[in-house]
């Protein structure tokens, strides 16, 4: 019998990893793969599960299939029916290829803690009791010795589902007095600030099925095939295109979605956005094609005669847009010089927009992780307001959009409790407050109180790779994270020996989304909960995120006020339950809703809902949460912060700190972009065998620029600035715009000897520069050089 | 094989929307993870194929570039060149018009895949054989769909009997870069792009070689 199973749990290998090379063997010591295999029974069974949450934008179905113990094929989403109101949650490759994530010989595989220097990488196993005593004794240390305020629990979406990842130490850190908290993220911090200035909310969005309705549709800087800004915003334009609607879009790349889903790209120089939205306003005012009636009805701020009170002699968008004030009308050929878009082509982007109605402005995030973020955000909503697309079916307000009417998904449900430390910081500015946190002020987003009484002295990364990887300038966070002397203790807990695992002081080995407990109820929108069942037991020694947690709590004497008692899975029944009160009163409960195997329950959406439909009909009776009650293209709050070069009350075009316009640019002449990637989610997949040979990380070059440098197709290049250089090979293609490179972000920070980076981490050439007015990360703004790589 | 010859072959054949392809790969990893292939094999793949130029105009740049996407598989031809040019026998079209390889026969020789046009046929180092797309024929038996086809996050792909697919889509017009359908009567249905359309399409090329990788490209 014990013969039997080893063959067949043999005949599972060869048929499933082996193509990769003998992947499971060296996974698991024999014994192990024995009691893998004998736990399960031999029949294959198919569990439908949410796919493994890590801030990509989708939330998708599988279906997966394990076999002995071992997952052997991975489906997704194959319900009938598949219409536009409740259609399949395909997973994309990423979903696709997990099983190569999954049983990865690189696995974190057991607690380790460092015996080399910070950021050599070298570990040795330690057992948990000592892992967890280290981290508790560091815990108890830092927080007598400094207090609570520099215990720090970064920013990170590695694991993001509603039980997993960071949310499971805060919980932790606030049980036992708090920590320093943070506001905004490293995707919206711009877009998230700077909407509600113009509409009070950022709830600025239709559901998606309202896109079929629309006539236009521009896509602007968005990419929802690569990023997937919610599962099947691809799909949604696609129907809408079969609907009769011209999709334009606007964007540096010759995208995935502008191949996939659009009729026509316009590219743009990055960082211009709003120099072509000021031309297109310029044509709609000067031809009269602008909604008059919206504008008088619903806005303040669009000329004198609509100026709040005790602000009637400022500028108003009118003034600038015809140069009124500064004397420079930003006309299509004032565009054009800044842009690079020919000025023909602005006057008909402009026409076509402002007459084709209903349409819709999406806006992408890139363009707000820039120097002055803040501007196209609000210029995308100014313009979406003057063509009167704001509160119909068809349009949309532009803006972060989160999903009219609730606001779309939780977000977070697992009860992390309140943080007793009020202090927080912007998350961008974390390096600051490690190395003269006590110096921070509000000028520097500091809220929650007026100094802070320490620097940052222990951090505990939870699924994070925001410290070293995905931060602005490695080889400045490196060279600070090196220093012992300023962050006393570092724990990393994680799949993987990240970039910024391999500074830890301790490595907690977290198990993935498959080996516990989970739920997931959409991204930024979605209409569903999707259950995510344990379907596999964790190997070696790993653990859930939630588990770790509660075993440290016991060490410092929490775990039951940590747990309440409760496993994975009783939290998950609890979630169900604030699903149903929040958002689905019909969900059934969790041993129903698991007993079914369907693993979804989703609300079909017939009557997408619109926002601001009501302000839209009766402003006054309905007005905007801004002070105003209408939709400040001026806003008197940004006036009053008197910087107005930086801070404009409207919407303005403003030359970036480093730009091709800029002295810089006779140094460093070419502009860096770091797009989302098809294979990854930020930096997670990076290692995943499948996805990096069907997208290699490259650098994307114009063959005008390489020309120049002498540069051929698949050649090794450098990329190279002041902060530092990033060695890969190249990629010529005409799907870019002359003087823009682009480095695909979240590829793994690998310096050799020369301190070169030949991982391709696009943030060896960030800087850690943060907005004006967000206090966000602009890592696109970015000059640098690039020539052939010699030494190679 | 075919067990009984007076039953008509039938004409499986796969439909692809090149005009909605983002050209993403779902449907390349999902042929992966359902056939355990190795590294530089793709049974399915995606080629990107791109044409075109930039032109300066004062300050402005004016793009005339195209780009689109064509995902394949093996096209199960009705007239499969692989299938004459195996000196083992190794390769048969079965009933229902699913073109295999017999593991059993097949010497890994590789002169099917030096025939095929389409580089369906692929080597697998690790087994010293000829591998390539069965249209997931247990899925077929089972009235399933192959694995790529249910995949595609914008539906661009489908699946059927080849006469229903032409009802439903209309009929395929040679496109370069394409191998003309003459030779080898593919069972593949393509809408086109609407940039495979341009004239500059007349200099398109497959320009994503480094990510295909498979011996007949390389």
């Amino acid at each position: 019998m014990k013969r039997r199973k080893f063959i067949k749990y043999n005949a599972v290998i060869s048929g499933g990893a082996l193509a990769g090379g003998a992947l499971l063997p060296e996974l698991m010591a024999n014994e192990e793969v024995l009691k893998v295999a004998q736990d399960h029974a031999a029949a294959e069974k198919m569990v439908r599960v949410g796919c493994p949450a890590h801030n990509c934008g989708g939330r998708c179905l599988l279906k997966v299939f394990v076999r002995e113990g071992v997952i052997v094929k991975i489906e997704t989403d194959d319900r009938p029916g598949d219409s536009v109101a409740d259609p399949q949650l395909r997973a994309c490759l990423r979903g696709r290829a997990y099983r190569h994530r999954q049983y990865h010989a690189d696995r974190l595989k057991y607690p380790m803690k460092r015996v080399g220097k910070r950021g050599d990488g070298k570990f040795e196993r330690i057992s948990w009791d000592e892992a967890t005593d280290l981290m508790a004794e560091n815990l108890r240390r830092i927080k007598e010795k400094y207090g609570n305020e520099s215990i720090y629990v970064p920013y990170g979406t590695g694991s993001y589902n509603q039980i997993n990842g960071r949310s499971t130490a805060s919980r932790l850190v606030n049980l036992m007095g708090g920590a320093l908290g943070y506001y905004n993220s490293y995707s919206w911090a711009c877009i998230s600030k700077a909407t509600p200035y113009v509409f009070g909310t950022n709830i600025s969005g239709n559901q998606r099925q309202d896109w079929v309705n629309a006539k236009y549709i521009l896509m602007w800087g968005w990419n929802p095939s690569e990023m997937r800004d919610g599962t099947n915003s691809e799909f949604f334009v696609k129907k809408a295109r079969e609907s009769g609607a011209k999709v334009v879009c606007i964007d540096p790349r010759m995208t995935l979605s502008a191949v996939g889903l659009a009729d026509e790209w316009i590219p743009i120089r990055p960082g211009t956005d709003v120099a072509l939205m000021s031309a297109m306003a310029y044509v709609m005012i000067t031809k009269d094609l602008y909604d008059k009636d919206f504008v008088a009805r619903c806005c303040i701020g669009f000329d004198a005669s609509q100026m709040p009170p005790g602000y009637e002699k400022e500028e108003s968008y009118k003034d600038y847009i015809l140069g009124t004030h500064d004397g420079e009308p930003k006309t299509p050929a004032w565009a054009e010089k800044i842009t690079s878009i020919p000025r023909d082509t602005i006057i008909r982007i402009a026409r076509e927009y402002a007459t084709t109605k209903p349409g819709v402005l999406y806006q992408g995030y890139g363009m707000q992780r820039r120097a002055y973020g803040e501007q196209p955000v609000r210029g995308g909503c100014v313009l979406a307001a003057i063509t009167g697309n704001v509160g119909v079916s068809g349009g949309w307000a532009s803006g972060l959009a989160l999903q009219a009417k609730d606001g779309g998904p939780l977000w977070t449900v697992f009860p992390s409790l309140s943080n007793p430390v009020k202090a927080r910081i912007p998350t961008f500015l974390w390096t600051e407050a490690v190395t003269r946190g006590t110096e921070l002020t509000e000028k520097e987003g500091l809220t929650g109180t007026d100094r802070l009484k320490n620097n940052i002295k222990l951090i505990w990364a939870v699924a994070s790779n925001a410290i070293i990887n995905q931060h602005g300038n490695v080889n400045r966070t490196a060279e600070i994270m090196q220093d012992e002397s300023l962050v006393e203790f570092f724990a990393v807990q994680d799949n993987f020996i990240t970039p910024t695992a391999k500074f830890a002081d301790l490595l907690l080995p977290a198990c993935t989304q498959f080996e516990t407990w989970g739920v997931e109820d959409g991204w930024k929108y979605g209409d569903e909960v999707i259950l995510m069942p344990k379907i596999v037991d964790p190997p070696w020694e790993t653990k859930s995120d939630y588990r770790i947690c509660a075993d440290i709590a016991g060490k410092l004497g929490l775990e039951d006020a940590y747990t309440e008692g409760k496993t994975e899975k009783e939290w998950v029944a609890q979630f169900i339950e604030t699903f149903r009160q929040a958002r689905f009163p019909e969900i059934p409960e969790l041993h129903k809703f698991e007993k079914t195997n369907q693993g979804v329950y989703s609300v079909p959406v017939k009557k997408p809902a619109v926002a601001f439909e009501e302000f839209r009909k009766a402003p006054s009776k309905h007005p905007l949460p801004t002070p105003s009650g209408k939709v400040e293209i001026f806003s008197p709050r940004l006036f009053d912060m008197n910087n107005p070069s930086e801070i404009p009350a409207i919407p303005k075009y403003i030359t970036e700190w480093e730009s091709p316009f800029g002295e810089e640019s006779q140094q460093f002449p070419l502009q860096v972009i770091g797009p989302h990637y098809m294979p990854r989610v930020h930096s997670t997949h990076d290692n995943v065998d499948w996805l990096s040979e069907a997208f290699p990380q490259r650098v994307f070059i114009n063959p005008l620029d390489a020309e120049q440098r002498g540069v051929k197709n698949g050649e090794k290049v450098k990329v190279f600035n002041k902060r530092g250089t990033v060695v890969l090979a190249c990629r010529l293609t005409n799907r870019i715009l002359p003087g823009v490179v682009a480095i695909p972000q979240g590829a793994w920070w690998e310096p050799n000897e020369q301190g070169e980076d030949e991982g391709g981490c696009v943030n060896t050439l960030t800087s850690e520069r943060w907005t004006p007015l967000a206090f966000g990360n602009a890592q696109h703004t970015i000059m640098a050089q690039m020539e052939r790589y010699e030494n190679g | 094989m075919r067990m009984d010859e007076s039953i008509p072959i039938k004409r499986v054949a796969f439909y692809f929307n090149s005009e909605v392809c983002s050209g993403c790969k779902t449907c390349q990893i999902a042929c992966k993870d359902k056939n355990n292939l190795g590294k530089g094999i793709h049974w399915r793949r995606v080629y990107e194929i791109t044409a075109g130029y930039w032109e300066k105009d004062g300050d402005a740049w004016r793009p005339n570039i195209l780009a689109y996407n064509i995902s394949m598989a093996c096209n199960h031809c009705e007239n499969p060149i692989c299938m004459h040019a195996c000196p083992t026998k190794a390769i048969a079209k079965e009933e229902n018009g699913i073109v295999t390889i017999d593991p059993d026969k097949c010497i890994g020789c590789k002169y099917c895949a030096w025939t095929c046009p389409y580089s369906a046929l692929q080597f697998d180092e690790a087994s010293g054989l000829m591998t390539k797309c069965d249209m997931c024929h247990d899925y077929v038996a089972e009235g399933k769909r192959p694995s790529c086809v249910d995949a595609c996050p914008t539906r661009a792909l489908d699946f059927g009997e080849y006469d229903e697919l032409v009802a439903k889509y209309g009929e395929t017009e040679h496109l370069h870069p394409l191998p003309d359908q003459k030779v080898t009567r593919p069972s593949m249905l393509i809408r086109p792009h609407k940039d495979a359309l341009k004239e500059l399409n007349n200099t398109a090329k497959i320009s994503n070689l480094e990510e295909i990788k498979d011996e007949s490209d390389a």
